[in-house]
C-alpha cells in the first residue's frame, strides 16, 4: 500500500474531459486517481498531508504511443522490455502498442502469454500486443482474431507490411468484424514500392536512389476504404505520409466513413530534405515526404482527419545502419522524443497544445477501448508531468533506448518530462 | 616530361571526387587543364611518369567493369603509382563483410587513394567518411560518374573548343543513368544547354529541376544540337517492364541517320560505353569516323583519370 499523494498547483490538461485549468491531482493509496481539477487545492486538503507542489508545471494523462517496436522476442539486441520502458517513461508514454514483427511474429495466442509475462516483469509501461493480420505476416492466411483478442490481444496489423491481396484483405475486414478486432493497416503496395529508398521526387532523382511514389499508399487506402463500404469494421491506417492520402481520408471522413488514420511524429517534423548526404537515420517508412506533404499532414491533424500521432519506435543496432542507404535497416528510435518533438509543433504555432496531446491520449484510448489516456476519476493514475519550455538538445548517447538511431540528434527542442508516474507510482524523475 | 615538371601546384576545394555537385566550376577548370597535359604524354612513346611514385591507389570495383578499371589501372600506372585492383564482385563483401568494414581493412593498408565503383548510391560518401586518403567515385548506382562527365566535357572542348553555348542533347535510359546525372550537373556547370530525350518510363522524377528540357520525341529532342550522347539501355538494372521491346525503343529512340539529320550537320556522336548495337545505336552511326568520337572518349579518359588522380593525390 502506497502513501496517498496530492499533486498541487498544477496546470491540469485532460482533452477527454476537456479539463485545462489550475488545480491538483490526489492518488489515493492503490494507485487510483480520487479527485481531479481546480478544487484540488491547498486549502482543501488535510494541513497535515505531504503535498507536492508542481509551481504551475502541466499534468496530462500518460501518453499512448500506438506504434512501437520492442525487440523481443528475437532482436532483443535491439530493445528490450526494460530498456524500452525507461525510454517510454522518460518520454512521458506510460503505454504502448508493440508491433508483431518480433521473432518469431506474434500470431498465435501462445505468443500472447509470452508477452504479457514479459512485459509484466520487465517493463512499468503498459504493454498492448498486437497481433498480425495474416499468419507470419506474410499475407495469405488470416490469424485467429477471436482467439487471439480474447487472450489480450489489442489490435490485429502486419506491421511493416501490408496486405497486398484484396481478396483476402476483404475477407479479413468481413471476418474480423465478427470479434469487433481492430485491424491497423500499413498502407504501401509493395509492387509500387519495390526497391524504394525515399520520396520519389527531386532529391531521389539527385541522389540515385530509387523512389517511393506516394501512389504506393493512396492505392492501399482507397482500396480498404472501398471495402470498408461493403466490411464494416474497426479499422484504423497506422500512419499516412502524403498531401494526396490526407485529402482522401478527409474527403471519406466527411462522407460519413468511420475509420481512423495516424501519422508518425517524424513525418510531421522532418521532411526528405532532412536525408541530406544519405543520412540512415532518416530512412523510413513511409518516407519522409515533401514540405508541402508535412504541411498537409498538419493541417490533417487540425482538421481531425488524423486522429493519432505515434513515435513509429524502431530501434536499431548501429550495424543495421552502418551500410549504404540502399542496405541499411528502415526505421528510427523515436518514443523518448515523441513529446518534446510534437510540443516544437505547438512552439512554431502549427499545432494546438490540446490537440496535441489529445493525439497522444484520449484519441488513440478511444480507437483502442482502454481505460487509459484521461484523469477519470478511478482510473489507474498514470500520469506525466511536463515543463513545456524547457529547453534542451537531443543527444544519442543520453537516449535511454538500447539502440541510438534518434533522426533528430543535435536538434534543439523545447519541453521535457519532469516526471512520469504509472498506477500512483513515481516510476521516473528527471535529475 | 618537361612540361609536366615544370607545373605548379594547384589545388583543388574538395577532398575527395565524390560528384560533379560537390565541384565548383574552377575546380572543373582545373581539372580539365591538367587533362589536357597528359594528353600529350599518352601519345608520347614514354608514357610513364613518376609524379605518384611511391604512392599506393586501390581500384575497388563492387561491380564488373572494363573500361573504367582499365582507364583507372593505367592512369595511376602511367603516374608512378603502385595500383592494385579488387574486384569485389566475388570476394569479401559475399562473406559476409560490410562496407565500412571492407574499407577499414584496405585503410589499415595506408593507400593514398582508393577509387571505387559501387552498385549502391552514396557508396562513395559512405567510404570517404571512414577513410584518411582520398576517395574517388568511380561510379555509384544511379547517381554519379563525375570522371566520365568530365571526360566527355574534355572530348567536347577537344573538338569544339569549349562547352559553353553548345546545345547537347543526352538520350536513352536517364533513369537508371549515373552519366547522364553527372553530364547535366557539368554540362550546365560549363554554360551548354541540356535536352534530356527520352521515354516516359526512363525519366526520373523531377528531371527538369536540374535544368534540363524534356522530349519525348528523338527528333525534336536532337533538333539543332551540336552534341547528341546517347546512353547505355541498362538492362540489368531494370526490375520490370519498362519498354515493350527493344525493337520499339529502336524505333523511336534508337539514334538512326534519319534522327540524326535533326541535329546540326556537325554534330558529334557520343556514347559511354559499352553500346548496344542496334538497340540504341545505329551500328553504322557508332562506327562513323566523321561523327562518332566514342573511341576518343576513351582516349581522354586515361588522361582525365590521371589529371584527378594526381590532383586529389596531392590534396590529402
Amino acid at each position: 500500500m502506497m502513501k496517498k499523494k496530492y499533486l498541487i498547483n498544477a496546470r491540469i490538461i485532460d482533452p477527454k474531459n476537456k479539463i485545462d485549468e489550475l488545480g491538483g491531482i490526489i492518488i489515493d493509496e492503490k494507485g487510483y486517481i480520487e479527485s481531479v481539477g481546480k478544487k484540488v487545492k491547498k486549502e482543501n486538503l488535510p494541513t497535515e498531508s505531504e503535498k507536492i507542489d508542481l509551481k504551475n508545471k502541466i499534468i496530462i494523462p500518460g501518453l499512448i504511443d500506438m506504434r512501437v517496436f520492442v525487440g523481443e522476442p528475437g532482436y532483443e539486441y535491439k530493445e528490450n522490455f526494460r530498456t524500452l520502458s525507461n525510454a517510454a517513461l522518460s518520454g512521458g508514454v506510460t503505454s504502448v502498442v508493440s508491433m508483431p514483427n518480433t521473432l518469431p511474429v506474434i500470431d498465435n495466442v501462445s505468443m500472447v502469454d509470452f508477452l504479457k509475462r514479459r512485459g509484466r516483469d520487465k517493463s512499468k509501461i503498459n504493454i498492448f500486443p498486437a497481433a498480425t493480420l495474416t499468419k507470419n505476416a506474410d499475407g495469405i492466411q488470416m490469424t485467429e482474431f477471436g482467439l487471439l483478442k480474447s487472450k489480450g490481444i489489442a489490435a490485429f496489423t502486419d506491421g511493416i507490411r501490408t496486405v497486398q491481396n484484396p481478396q483476402l484483405m476483404s475477407r479479413i475486414m468481413n471476418f474480423a468484424s465478427q470479434s469487433e478486432s481492430l485491424i491497423m493497416q500499413h498502407a504501401e503496395d509493395n509492387i509500387l514500392s519495390n526497391g524504394g529508398q525515399i520520396n520519389d521526387g527531386e532529391i531521389s532523382t539527385r541522389l540515385g536512389l530509387q523512389g517511393i511514389p506516394s501512389l504506393a499508399e493512396r492505392i492501399i487506402v482507397e482500396r480498404d476504404l472501398a471495402f470498408l463500404e461493403e466490411y464494416i469494421c474497426r479499422y484504423h491506417i497506422s500512419q499516412i505520409s502524403s498531401k494526396k492520402t490526407v485529402e482522401i481520408i478527409r474527403k471519406a471522413k466527411n462522407e460519413g466513413k468511420i475509420f481512423t488514420a495516424g501519422v508518425s511524429i517524424n513525418n510531421l517534423s522532418l521532411n526528405e530534405n532532412d536525408i541530406g548526404d544519405f543520412k540512415t537515420f532518416l530512412k523510413l517508412s513511409p518516407p519522409l515526404r515533401t514540405e508541402n506533404d508535412r504541411q498537409s499532414l498538419i493541417e490533417g491533424v487540425n482538421d481531425g482527419s488524423i486522429d493519432v500521432i505515434v513515435s513509429d519506435h524502431k530501434p536499431e543496432d548501429e550495424e543495421s545502419k552502418r551500410l549504404t542507404f540502399s542496405q541499411a535497416a528502415t526505421g528510427a528510435a523515436g518514443i523518448e522524443t515523441l513529446l518534446p518533438l510534437a510540443l516544437e509543433l505547438f512552439h512554431n504555432g502549427s499545432i494546438k497544445l490540446e490537440k496535441i496531446i489529445a493525439t497522444m491520449t484520449s484519441n488513440p484510448s478511444k480507437i483502442l477501448g482502454i481505460k487509459k489516456g484521461n484523469l477519470d476519476v478511478g482510473n489507474e493514475a498514470d500520469i506525466c508531468i511536463l515543463d513545456i519550455n524547457k529547453p534542451w538538445i537531443v543527444k544519442q548517447n543520453e537516449l535511454k533506448s538500447k539502440s541510438k538511431n534518434t533522426p533528430i540528434e543535435n536538434r534543439k527542442l523545447q519541453g521535457q518530462v519532469l516526471k512520469t508516474f504509472v498506477k500512483g507510482e513515481l516510476v521516473f524523475e528527471r535529475n | 616530361m618537361a612540361i609536366i615538371k615544370k607545373l605548379k601546384a594547384v589545388k583543388i576545394n574538395q577532398n575527395h571526387l565524390l560528384g560533379i555537385q560537390d565541384l565548383s566550376i574552377s575546380d572543373v577548370n582545373k581539372i580539365l587543364d591538367e587533362s589536357k597535359k597528359f594528353i600529350k604524354l599518352n601519345k608520347s612513346s614514354s608514357k610513364k611518369i613518376n609524379l605518384l611514385r611511391g604512392k599506393t591507389q586501390i581500384n575497388l570495383f563492387f561491380e564488373p567493369s572494363t573500361r573504367t578499371q582499365s582507364s583507372f589501372e593505367l592512369a595511376g600506372k602511367r603516374l608512378g603509382a603502385d595500383v592494385m585492383s579488387m574486384n569485389i564482385v566475388n570476394s569479401a563483401i559475399k562473406k559476409g563483410e560490410t562496407l565500412i568494414d571492407t574499407a577499414m581493412t584496405l585503410n589499415a593498408m595506408h593507400p593514398d587513394i582508393i577509387v571505387i565503383r559501387h552498385q549502391d548510391s552514396g557508396a562513395p560518401n559512405l567510404l570517404s567518411q571512414k577513410v584518411n586518403c582520398a576517395v574517388i567515385n568511380a561510379g555509384d548506382g544511379r547517381r554519379e560518374h563525375p570522371t566520365q562527365a568530365l571526360l566527355d566535357a574534355l572530348t567536347i572542348i577537344n573538338r569544339r573548343g569549349k562547352v559553353e553555348g553548345l546545345k547537347i542533347a543526352i538520350c536513352g535510359d536517364i533513369l537508371h543513368s549515373r552519366v547522364a546525372r553527372s553530364n547535366i550537373y557539368l554540362m550546365n556547370m560549363l554554360g551548354a544547354e541540356v535536352n534530356v530525350v527520352a521515354p516516359k518510363t526512363l525519366l526520373p522524377h523531377s528531371i527538369e529541376r536540374l535544368g534540363v528540357n524534356v522530349y519525348h520525341n528523338m527528333k525534336k529532342g536532337l533538333d539543332n544540337c551540336d552534341i547528341v550522347m546517347m546512353l547505355r539501355l541498362q538492362n540489368e538494372r531494370m526490375q520490370g517492364s519498362f519498354l515493350p521491346s527493344a525493337r520499339e525503343y529502336y524505333e523511336y529512340f534508337g539514334l538512326t541517320p534519319d534522327k540524326l539529320a535533326s541535329a546540326k550537320k556537325e554534330a558529334l556522336i557520343m556514347h559511354p560505353g559499352p553500346m548496344n548495337r542496334g538497340v540504341e545505336i545505329d551500328t553504322t552511326l557508332a562506327d562513323d569516323i566523321n561523327r562518332s568520337v566514342i573511341r576518343e572518349q576513351v582516349e581522354l579518359g586515361v588522361a582525365v583519370r590521371m589529371a584527378c588522380l594526381k590532383l586529389f593525390c596531392k590534396n590529402i
